[in-house]
């Protein structure tokens, strides 16, 4: 099939970005996304351009590298996926495809359709994680975890951390991403000691590095790969209000 | 040089703790002195760095992802295995060493493989503390199921997504430890070399990935944490970025390379579909537990396949292989279905597949039980295929999938070069030549958490004495020097081109010859191939954009120039050893039935090569089996 990329580029964080459009032929319904741009790239690179600048790794879906604003939506047109489990089936010969990085003041662009996502990370430095030294540990069924918990906490572990949330939001609010980890956590009793601490310092951070407010849109749990409900964003907020009182 | 493997002296079971008691000790105070570089951020990586700051090193950790927690471990979906008996079934570590150990086809040394076995338990402990949501039974216990080649039930699992689980908690224990400033984080960088002073590992040059700076980096050791090289197939089910390059870098300096070609095919990937492919997806082997892999009887069938009658199915491996029928080992499994696609009763349009079918365990267990078990991955195969595994059966093919084979490491995990190490998939130490399901994790744990942080005191304690020499040292010019020169050397080449082209023609050539089975004339074939693509590569590459800038194509380009030469190894590895072992089939080699005919006589040694201008020199590491005597391998 022949189809029309119309595609963000801009050389780096400080330059000024431009959606250049390109012709592509001999792309099949069976590439995935990832791997239609790939034959983009070849082709640019047999005409000495530069080639496209984009993220992926896995390209199954779990890494969350890859993160893309494809016609206007987060990870393109399906729910619940990621852009490199898009196939170009879900596209028609002749189509124009709108190619564009996650837009968030929090994610500055790097390159192209390249973001910087370290905020996240920052995230997950102020508390998303239980402080446990290796070899410290106590036997394994001595903590009895009730099956309805482990499962609860392991709907909400299984963020990516690619960020679509972020993007799709009005606000560009992280609020799903970090009520995603702080749940996880302080849903399991390992997590308890510092279940009040966690949601304060890792709601603090989020502030800090300028992602907006959460007014519970729905937005992000629309396009989230791994499913994650604003359930969890209503979760974090009531333990944010308890920490408040308790921690 | 002579190997020394280094094993402890005792009793199996006590060698480890042996090992511990003699092993040098360094004070808190000195600790801090003392700087440790980690390149690799993943399972084995993470664990490593975040133990060794916790124990109060000073850690600068790299990887290539923007993220550690993209780092591909995040991708193991089936478990983790630990000889924790939950279930009453006889199991016990002894078991689960011998269950390696038959697995790898007695190729692997008995002492690493018992600690394997020893260490997995309290892994298990530690990653519940760390707050992993294993999968539990409603009274609150953790549950197993089985993996191939056991017929107990040791795996550990977290949904479809153990390995995303377990990454999680090691980045977010990293994180810990970049927060109490223990750990440097450099995201985005790869390393490119390695700096030897007096012959002893202190440094790395590494390519700052947004910038394109080459930058240097010194530390009293080094560890490598850097994974797999299934990518020199290009189609597998590793991350488009995986690479050899670091490992690479390291055998060009001095290490050796043990066992290169042993790598596992692994069997139920999706079916690859065209030359445009990037990757094929792993579907996790759990999916064995309930489902069964049947091709038609008749070569000319083109039925789908809910149409096809019982009597007229082969369900081939539990006709060959009655007592562990659907769940035998990976490279066995890959070997039975190449037989049957060969034999032309493959399914699917290239009728390059087989089939996975959950008919009877739904009819069994009703459709609730398998979703609970396995919703991920039938949603996943159907957002790849579009089509409902509830209702039809999975096509499923063999695909590239761990590397069995990496640096040598003794018994502390170094290599050849003191004060470099080798941790996780990048080493060649316990799976022998065929790693059963589920112990990868595991491996990449306990390197990383358990084993590592109690070894490399024994090294450092020296390197306190010495001096810590500096990035102003004449060996960081030099090194320094040579990367720049490889990276203008490929820019300079402006050819016709492009990296995946060539990818896609190595790719094949590794496929075909030094796959899943081998034999002498395709293997010198493939040397002869392999050296023409090298030369072609040099004079035809084109590499477009600037090497002062991110430019994916540079780095593809780096990455493969290194997966041309190390294919030229497997190659060689493969064609010296005549046997079949393991994933290492060679087809001169074989009973009548097409069983594997290995050879203890003349190859129950590690092959450990040297790097030799080009060439590669042969060194043994004789196998003594103490406690097992190898037998041979049936699954029947």
């Amino acid at each position: 099939m022949k189809v029309t990329f119309k595609i963000w580029r801009q050389d780096s964080p400080k330059s000024k970005g431009v959606l250049k459009s390109y012709e592509t032929d001999g792309i099949s319904e069976d590439m995935s996304f990832l791997e239609a741009l790939d034959h983009l790239n070849e082709i640019l690179v047999a005409k000495n351009e530069k080639v496209v600048a984009f993220e992926y790794d896995c390209r199954e879906g779990i890494c969350g590298q890859c993160g893309l604003f494809i016609n206007g939506r987060a990870h393109g047109p399906h729910e619940h996926t990621t852009a490199c489990q898009l196939h170009m089936r879900s596209f028609k010969d002749g189509d124009t495809i709108v190619v564009e990085p996650w837009r968030a003041a929090a994610f500055p662009i790097i390159k192209d359709l390249v973001v910087d996502r370290s905020a996240f990370d920052r995230i997950i430095e102020k508390g998303g994680y239980i402080s446990a030294k290796t070899g410290t540990a106590p036997e394994a069924n001595a903590m009895l975890i009730p099956k309805e918990i482990a499962d609860a906490s392991m709907d909400v572990a299984a963020c990516i951390g690619c960020g679509a949330c972020v993007a799709t939001c009005k606000n560009a609010s992280a609020a799903l991403f970090t009520s995603a980890k702080i749940n996880h956590l302080n849903k399991l009793p390992q997590g308890k000691p510092e279940q009040h601490r966690r949601v304060l310092d890792m709601t603090a951070q989020m502030e800090a590095e300028g992602f907006g407010s959460c007014t519970l849109t729905g937005a992000c749990e629309v396009e989230c790969p791994a499913g994650i409900s604003i359930a969890s964003i209503a979760e974090m907020n009531n333990r944010y209000v308890r920490a408040k009182l308790l921690g | 040089m002579k190997l020394d493997s280094k094993i402890p002296e005792g009793r199996l079971e006590d060698k480890w703790s042996n090992y511990q008691l003699k092993s040098r000790l360094i004070n808190p105070a000195n600790k801090k002195k003392l700087n440790v570089i980690v390149v690799g951020a993943g399972l084995a990586g993470s664990g490593a760095a975040a133990t060794l700051a916790e124990l109060g090193y000073d850690v600068q950790c790299f990887c290539y992802q923007d993220s550690a927690r993209r780092a591909h471990s995040v991708a193991a979906q089936g478990g983790m295995n630990a000889a924790k008996n939950y279930q009453h079934d006889g199991d016990s570590v002894f078991r689960m060493f011998y269950d390696a150990l038959k697995g790898g086809d007695f190729r692997s040394r008995e002492a690493n493989t018992y600690r394997l076995a020893e260490l997995s338990a309290p892994l298990i402990d530690h990653y519940v503390q760390q707050g992993v949501p294993f999968a539990r039974e409603y009274g609150g216990v953790l549950i197993n199921r089985s993996f191939g080649g056991v017929q107990v039930e040791r795996t550990f699992y977290a949904r479809g997504q153990t390995g995303q689980q377990l990454v999680l908690a090691a980045y977010s224990q990293l994180y810990k430890m970049v927060r109490a400033k223990k750990v440097k984080m450099m995201v985005r960088h790869e390393m490119l070399d390695l700096v030897l002073i007096d012959g002893k590992a202190k440094g790395i040059i590494a390519r700052d990935l947004v910038t394109g700076q080459i930058k240097r980096f010194a530390a009293d050791a080094v560890v490598l944490a850097t994974g797999g090289y299934s990518r020199v197939f290009r189609l597998s089910t590793l991350a488009i970025g995986c690479n050899g390059s670091a490992i690479w870098k390291a055998h060009k300096r001095g290490a050796y390379f043990a066992a290169p070609s042993f790598t596992q095919i692994h069997p139920t990937a999706l079916p690859q579909t065209s030359d445009s492919q990037s990757k094929l997806t792993l579907m996790s082997e759990s999916l064995r537990n309930d489902g069964r892999i049947w091709v038609p009887k008749d070569k000319n069938d083109t039925r789908n396949g809910n149409d096809i009658p019982e009597e007229e199915r082969d369900y081939y491996l539990e006709r060959r292989y009655p007592s562990f029928g659907n769940l035998a080992p990976r490279d066995i499994s890959s070997r039975a279905a190449k037989e049957r696609i060969d034999a032309g009763h493959g399914v699917g349009n290239l009728k390059n597949a087989v089939y996975l079918d959950f008919k009877h365990a739904i009819e069994r267990f009703g459709r609730d039980v398998i979703e609970d078990r396995y919703g991920n991955l039938f949603s996943m195969y159907k957002k790849i295929t579009g089509i409902d595994a509830y209702k039809e059966p999975m096509k499923i093919s063999p695909a590239a999938h761990f590397s069995m084979g990496g640096l040598w490491v003794d018994y502390e995990l170094m290599t050849t070069i003191p004060g470099l190490y080798a941790i996780g998939e990048c080493n060649y130490a316990d799976h022998g030549a065929n790693r059963l399901g589920a112990n990868s994790l595991l491996q990449a744990s306990i390197d990383g958490y358990f084993i590592l942080p109690n070894t490399i005191n024994n090294y450092l304690e020296d390197a306190l004495k010495q001096d810590h020499p500096g990035v102003d040292h004449p060996e960081f010019d030099k090194v320094e020097k040579e990367v720049k020169s490889q990276i203008e050397k490929i820019m300079a080449v402006k050819g016709s081109r492009t990296v995946d082209d060539f990818h896609r023609e190595l790719g094949k050539v590794m496929w075909q010859e030094c796959a899943m089975s081998r034999n002498k004339q395709g293997l010198e074939r493939a040397i002869v191939q392999i050296k023409q693509i090298h030369a072609e590569f040099w004079k035809e590459v084109r590499v477009t954009g600037t090497d002062n800038e991110m430019n994916s194509e540079l780095e593809k380009a780096l990455r493969l120039a290194d997966f041309i030469e190390l294919s030229l190894l497997m190659c060689t590895d493969a064609l010296q050893r005549d046997e079949s072992c393991g994933a290492h089939f060679r087809e001169e080699y074989q009973t009548e039935e097409g069983e594997a005919v290995r050879n203890d006589e003349d190859f129950a040694y590690v092959s450990a090569w040297e790097y030799n201008a080009g060439d590669f020199i042969l060194h043994k590491e004789k196998l003594e089996f103490e406690y097992v005597q190898p037998s041979v391998r049936s699954y029947k």
